[in-house]
């Protein structure tokens, strides 16, 4: 009897952990799985019979794919926008003294300390009250995305530069490299896997939001606005084949960036 | 990703002193990064407490009345929204911290050459789409599906309904659902945190407990627990936060019955022409509330190295 108590023990916190991954994983599985789904009606939401028709013709909502076009779009211009802005943050706080450097964490604290409806809110007011209700559209999106992802870029470039070795750069020096020499060849590449980690995260917080898209966002539609209205009338097949596309690519991501570890372990 | 939470150790240790140059390029660099927090997040924060005070209608214009009603009509007539925004997430809070500990404990101790790709995993849905994941609780947890068919038979749903979680034997439109689909979205949020802090701590920590004749609970209590306190803070605020004005689950996973005040403010915002001041007042509320709460966390936890 001890003994299955102690086996018990000593498996309770494996079999959570599965439970818990299980919980993760299981509405990608669903989702991958229903992009083969024929649905019987408007709903994907009940299993019908096995179709790669989603997967043919991925834009057979024409409005669906210029929404996602329109998506991809601001989140490339402003994952561009707040990886530069936020990189030049991150330098200076690491790297300078200058003044007001409590206000300057404050500030960057807070819009990850607000949700996301009341940054949504007051932007929407702003825009009502200088540029008028008109403005609002590609550009007031891109502005929205730029500032609530400007934070993460700083905190993630950050992080990166204090984790460099500093004798590096000295060495450089010591070299006679001039400051931009050793900056272009060998702090910026040092730094490069931060800034490639924030330029992703600031894509995906991009393409992917829906709160703060909706109250910036004047007429356009983004993928996010697609799916979330789409819930209203009718779900195609469709929106799997576009989150299952979403998921393949991260995984592959994920195992790419995987592949270095695994030779450098399979040489040590 | 994982880069994420991590306070930078130390900076001035690892760098020494930042250099003693008094120019005008970190002004230069900093320049435009805050000019924009400053015109598009805080300068809007001013203008919607205005606006929050505004009468008037999209056509004729809005002007400053002095219209304090705004914020007494958002106490009055959406109370119940506030108290459910409130309620599911503290409730989505805790769960989270209960089910995302022992994962991220798993992860930082058992998890050995794998801890990356476990991570990976945890992180990996929050690169795809947050809607699309949704829906596909619609189709997990519908009524013809297996899973609600196993609470049945089980005579859980019976229970859930005495609780009023749910109603009947329809799990989903139930505060339950809504808070379920808030757990799964806003995990990664508790887990990555918490794994950093416990990943830090070094095992042989528990070895000496564990010589010293101490349980594994005393240990876990008295050694793991207060060394992973930053991640449990950083973890909580980072899910409580996002978790308090999130109202896709509680539309898509929810029923009239379960709005909370994103819902609101979204309709009175786009759907209402009269209704943006109003909507300016809530998202203020909103604003200082959450700024409220999580200082007033952030100074009983007593930490201050969060970013």
């Amino acid at each position: 009897m001890t003994k299955t108590f102690d086996w018990i023990k000593a498996h309770t916190l494996l079999f959570v952990s599965t439970l818990i991954f299980i919980f993760l994983i299981a509405p990608n599985a669903v989702m991958l799985l229903f992009s083969f789904n024929q649905p019987a009606n408007k709903y994907n939401f009940i299993w019908n019979r096995f179709s790669t028709n989603a997967w043919k013709n991925p834009c057979a909502s024409s409005d669906m794919c210029s929404s996602i076009k329109l998506s991809v779009t601001i989140a490339i211009i402003a994952m561009i926008l707040s990886t530069v802005l936020g990189t030049m943050v991150a330098f200076a706080m690491m790297r300078y003294r200058f003044r007001g450097r409590t206000f300057l964490n404050v500030l960057l604290f807070l819009p990850m300390a607000a949700p996301e409806v009341t940054m949504g809110i007051t932007l929407m007011t702003f825009f009502f009250n200088t540029t008028g209700s008109n403005s609002l559209g590609f550009g007031t999106i891109v502005i929205a995305h730029v500032m609530f992802s400007l934070s993460y870029v700083v905190v993630t470039v950050k992080a990166r530069l204090a984790g460099m070795d500093p004798t590096l750069e000295k060495a450089a020096a010591d070299l006679y490299a001039t400051p931009i020499q050793t900056f272009r060849r060998v702090t910026l590449p040092l730094v490069m896997p931060g800034i490639l980690a924030a330029a992703l995260l600031s894509f995906a917080l991009s393409i992917d939001d829906y709160i703060i898209t909706v109250l910036t966002a004047g007429n356009e539609v983004t993928f996010p606005m697609y799916v979330y209205a789409s819930f209203q009338h009718s779900v195609p097949a469709q929106i799997d084949v576009i989150g299952s596309t979403m998921l393949l690519i991260t995984l592959a991501g994920i195992t790419f960036a995987q592949v270095p570890q695994i030779i450098k372990t399979r040489k040590a | 990703m994982t880069t994420l939470t991590e306070a930078p150790p130390k900076a001035s240790a690892v760098l020494g002193e930042p250099k003693k140059k008094r120019n005008l390029l970190p002004y230069i660099l900093l320049a435009p990064g805050v000019l924009w927090l400053v015109i598009f997040f805080l300068i809007p924060i001013f203008t919607a407490v205005s606006a929050s005070v505004q009468t008037g209608s999209l056509d004729m214009g809005f002007k400053v009345t002095w219209n304090w009603a705004n914020y007494s009509a958002t106490f009055s007539t959406y109370n119940t929204e506030i108290v459910h925004s409130l309620i599911y997430s503290v409730a989505c809070t805790v769960i989270c911290l209960v089910l995302g500990y022992p994962l991220a404990y798993f992860i930082a101790f058992r998890g050995g050459k794998w801890k990356n790709l476990l991570m990976a995993l945890v992180i990996a849905p929050a690169f795809t789409s947050f809607l699309i994941r949704t829906i596909a609780w619609e189709t997990i947890l519908s009524d013809h599906g297996t899973v609600v068919r196993i609470m049945t038979d089980l005579r859980i749903t019976n229970l859930m309904d005495h609780l009023g979680l749910i109603t009947g034997n329809h799990v989903l439109n139930s505060p339950f659902s809504v808070v379920f689909g808030m757990v799964y979205n806003f995990l990664p949020f508790t887990v990555l945190p918490l794994y950093t802090s416990l990943e830090k701590i070094d095992p042989r920590l528990h070895e000496a407990g564990r010589d010293l004749y101490c349980s594994g609970y005393r240990t876990w209590r008295y050694v793991t627990w207060p060394l992973s306190l930053p991640g449990v803070i950083a973890g909580t605020l980072l899910t409580f936060i996002p978790a308090v004005g999130d109202y896709i689950n509680a539309y898509m996973l929810g029923s009239p019955n379960t709005q909370v005040i994103g819902q609101v403010i979204e309709n009175e915002a786009l759907r209402d022409v009269f209704g943006y001041p109003i909507a300016s007042a809530m998202g203020v509320i909103l604003t200082f509330g959450t700024l409220a709460i999580v200082l007033a966390y952030v100074k009983k936890a007593g930490s201050e190295d969060l970013l």
